[in-house]
């Protein structure tokens, strides 16, 4: 206790813990994860052996599953770097606590959407041709290009205010002790060290804005560069930029509400953040409607034959299902709750987040499969079902990310130590001052 | 090409002539089902008019070989191109497999090899040599039975002469009995299929895309 005082942990000592101390429970979650994952893997492997053959695509339905998957993966991506670089260039207060489990977000599940893209290829061990060969006319390659930039970009992100707190670590943890003082990078919390890295950490949160848009339009020219009926649609950049935050605050909500809870994070994380999240993931539903909307009225008031069919298949047709169950998930259950102060509480929140997840994954399948069904030329009917290599494979990403992203709270503090600390010490007289200068008649030259 | 649909009576020779000519796999019956059929040209069912006046025929369906082909500017490899010919190649032993060309393409002419391809034993020996066998995960269509026209050129050199127009014919327009296809070059004012491209009958699948395709049909009598 006395050692601890000495090394100011004690304030703060409970973001320590996942650190220092591993349970049982921990083991066992980790355990199912990896069984899912192994489960994924053979799957992969028997897709790796025969071909592509054994999942439920064919022809013209060429993409599904994977590609659905990949647009949804990389839109749950735009949770952390973007929400955390807004809030801060924002100057919201409250961000302090949920920055950094919303960057790692970010920085591990880009994998699963190039993974995802990777596992689609019928021969993915020719996949240096895209460097050998590359044709930069072919929105695959922007794709590639700017997913790199990205991935780049919001790692540095991430590890740029991770500094200090590994310094702590490397200080105060015992175990470990090589690695942290290696990604410490000397800090010792000068003056002028505190310094530099906030003017990195603002320049970083400013460029990664326009990247982590750029990331999302390009996914959506993947489909609207084609002259296939509803994806050439010109509002699909911001269509997917605004579906991907929308989904991005959801998971963001999602894995709060387990740190919260496994970490005992209660007094971190605290209803303010949820309800602050759930009215900007509220926003979020009624922009989603917006475009979805425009995009579809469009197409039912221009009422082109070949747009009409593939209209009508999402409307009554054979993807009715998945189109109403997007429409349901994306915006009748979360609105409601999201909108009532009474019931935008942690589980509501959560409650509306996980619907919201599994609407926009809907939504990415809504997009990319009825558009493939119905080709110009007439075409013997085809009916697209995903079978069990697909579905495992989608359960093996998502296993893999939380696996990670537990690994990852093993391995650093989930929330901001120093970023809170700062708040706790300077931010109060900082926002006095800063809302003195707003006002009229409060002296200040 | 042109391609006459008076005079094509939907007998699908050139189907047939095309699947040995380029070694076109044998899926089996429930592959088939699938959807996953390889066949470098197709003849396509499809209804015209409307009841009382309706009709059904048949259009065979070749790679258009577009000008402006909507499937070699999304290949991010370069495994499909417009080679010095004016034709639209496929290099299978680049491909990558990610598949945008067939989604891209608004003719759907391009084929995916799900699994690796297969023959029954017996017809090994048949396979035409000419042709490379494709692997499993790549992207393959119609060349125009490109290598036709390198056999052509090397005899042609080999006998001292130029190539003629009759050296180079396709499989499908060789083998077709009503004499409905016909081949050449497109930018010879005086050939056959120049004369033909100019007839009032004349009329190219889905202009209105911009893709100016190769392939020309001439429509059918009412």
């Amino acid at each position: 206790m006395i050692e601890e005082k000495k090394f100011g942990l004690e304030e703060d000592a409970i973001l320590f813990e996942p650190i220092r101390r591993t349970g049982r429970p921990f083991y066992f979650t980790l355990s199912i994860l990896v069984a899912v994952i192994l489960w994924a893997a053979l799957a992969y492997n028997y897709q790796y052996r025969h071909g592509l053959g054994v999942t439920g695509l064919d022809r013209p339905i060429f993409w599904g599953v994977y590609i659905t998957n990949f647009v949804f993966f990389i839109g749950i991506s735009h949770a952390g770097t973007l929400i955390s670089a807004i809030l801060r260039l924002a100057k919201a207060e409250w961000r302090r606590s949920i920055t950094r489990s919303a960057e790692v977000i970010t920085v591990l599940v880009l994998f699963f959407g190039v993974g995802n893209i990777l596992m689609d290829l019928g021969r993915p061990d020719r996949m240096f041709n895209i460097i050998r060969y590359s044709q930069f006319q072919s929105p695959l390659l922007w794709d590639v290009s700017s997913i790199t930039v990205y991935l780049a970009a919001s790692s540095i992100y991430l590890f740029l205010p991770l500094i200090p707190d590994i310094a702590l670590l490397r200080d105060h943890a015992g175990k470990w002790h090589r690695f942290y003082r290696i990604f410490a990078l000397g800090w010792n919390g000068t003056e002028r060290q505190h310094r530099r890295l906030e003017k990195a950490i603002a320049f970083m949160a400013i460029l990664v804005i326009p990247v982590a848009i750029s990331v999302h339009t390009v996914v959506s020219f993947v489909f609207a560069m084609t002259i296939q009926p509803m994806w050439h649609s010109a509002i699909f950049g911001p269509y997917f930029v605004a579906g991907a935050i929308f989904s991005g605050i959801a998971g963001l909500i999602v894995a709060m509400n387990l740190i919260r809870k496994v970490y005992h994070l209660e007094d971190y994380l605290r209803p303010v953040h949820f309800n602050n999240l759930g009215i900007l993931l509220l926003i979020m539903t009624l922009l989603w409607f917006y475009f979805t909307f425009t995009e579809y009225i469009t197409v039912l008031y221009g009422g082109e034959p070949l747009h009409m069919i593939i209209f009508w298949s999402k409307f009554t047709g054979r993807f009715a299902p998945y189109f109403w169950g997007m429409f349901v998930f994306c915006f009748v259950i979360p609105l409601p709750i999201l909108a009532f102060r009474k019931t935008r509480t942690i589980t509501g929140t959560l409650i509306a987040s996980i619907s919201v997840i599994i609407g926009m994954w809907l939504e990415r399948f809504v997009i990319v499969v009825p558009t493939l069904t119905t080709p110009r030329l007439p075409n013997e009917t085809v009916i697209y079902s995903p079978t069990w290599v697909e579905w495992s494979i989608l359960a093996g990403c998502v296993s893999f990310f939380i696996l990670l992203y537990m690994i990852f709270t093993k391995v650093f503090p989930i929330v901001s130590i120093w970023e809170v600390r700062e708040g706790r010490e300077k931010s109060m007289a900082e926002v006095q001052e800063r809302i003195r200068t707003y006002l009229p008649g409060i002296g200040i030259e | 090409m042109v391609i006459d649909l008076d005079r094509c009576s939907g007998c699908a020779a050139c189907v047939v002539a095309c699947q040995a000519e380029n070694n076109a796999p044998i899926i089996g019956p429930e592959e088939s089902a699938k959807g996953r059929t390889i066949h470098w040209i197709e003849l396509i069912p499809y209804i015209e008019g409307e009841y009382p006046h309706i009709k059904a025929r048949l259009l065979p369906r070749p790679c258009m070989h577009c000008d402006h082909p909507p499937c070699t500017k999304v290949c991010p490899v370069y495994a499909t191109y417009i080679n010095e010919e004016g034709l639209v190649a496929q290099i299978n032993h680049r491909c990558i497999g990610c598949r945008y060309c067939t989604t891209a393409c608004p003719y759907t002419v391009k084929y995916f090899n799900w699994y690796e391809p297969r023959w029954p034993k017996e017809m090994k020996g048949s396979l035409n040599r000419d042709v490379s066998i494709r692997t499993k995960g790549v992207v393959e269509k119609c060349t125009f039975c490109h290598h036709r026209l390198l056999r052509a050129r090397e005899r042609a050199k080999a006998e001292g002469r130029e190539l003629l127009p009759e050296d180079y014919v396709p499989a499908c327009v060789q083998a077709c009995p009503s004499g409905a296809m016909f081949f050449g070059d497109l930018n010879d004012p005086f050939s056959t299929v120049s004369r033909l491209s100019r007839e009032r009958r004349a009329f190219r699948l889905m202009e209105e895309l911009g893709t100016e395709p190769k392939v020309i049909y001439l429509s059918e009598g009412m």
